[in-house]
């Protein structure tokens, strides 16, 4: 198991098997983005004035509704993935390299919590 | 090297920025129309359409770059001429793609 020095304590191990399924699941959550991303440009285009009647009616039907919901899902995720490149990239102490992961969890996963929360509130018609 | 820093800077400025403007929009539609106006109101002013034009730039330029990166995850166009080619016109594509967009909202 080596000396203590840093390529001693992982040489022999392997890879982590992590950094393959990241690099998958960026790619899944890249075609989502990809289809549902035309779809929204396509709809922002669509509907004319984005005025509140016109766009709250537009997101009480269930395909957009349906559609944007797995837009958050798939955008909010594939976001997370690239900001953790960055992190990985960018910070390096070990603490705060932490901290910051811990953090963009805790962003990206309340931030499409709201997001889904918002659509449902449209949708279902609880609006003011 | 320049696709590969807008491809990155284009990505992660729409999840810090885009994703905000989106949950913004998202949000004051579930406010109600009195708070979808405020909304409105600042993404109508001067330093929202810069924001909104820099963000559909960032759309299309990830866009672009992130197509060229599934032709290359398949192992094709890595002749030297064929990526400095799709290197360069993928930016440009996307510029051309912003300005259309713009076009058909401003002229519609």
């Amino acid at each position: 198991m080596g000396n203590g020095t840093s390529i001693g304590k992982v040489r022999g191990l392997g890879s982590a098997h992590h950094g393959a399924h990241h690099w998958l699941v960026q790619r899944f959550t890249a075609v989502g983005n990809l289809v549902l991303s035309i779809w929204f440009i396509g709809s922002l285009l669509l509907l004319g004035d984005l005025s509140y009647a016109n766009v709250s009616a537009y997101f009480a039907k269930p395909v957009p509704a349906t559609a944007m919901t797995l837009l958050i899902v798939s955008v909010f995720w594939h976001a997370r993935l690239g900001l953790q490149v960055l992190i990985e990239d960018y910070v390096h102490t070990p603490g705060n390299k932490f901290a910051v992961l811990a953090l963009l969890n805790l962003a990206t996963l309340g931030g499409a919590a709201f997001g889904l929360f918002c659509v449902v509130r449209l949708a279902l018609g609880g609006a003011a | 090297m320049l696709a590969s820093i807008l491809h990155r800077v284009s990505g992660d400025g729409m999840a810090l920025v885009g994703l905000f403007v989106l949950l913004w929009w998202l949000g004051a539609l579930a406010s109600g129309p009195e708070y979808y106006e405020t909304f409105t109101g600042y993404m109508t002013s001067p330093l929202g359409y810069l924001v909104l034009v820099g963000l559909s730039w960032a759309f299309f330029t990830h866009l672009c770059s992130g197509l060229r990166h599934f032709v290359m995850d398949v192992g094709a166009g890595y002749e030297l001429d064929t990526n400095r080619l799709w290197s360069i016109a993928s930016p440009a594509i996307a510029v051309a793609l912003t300005a259309g967009f713009w076009a058909l909202i401003l002229l519609r």
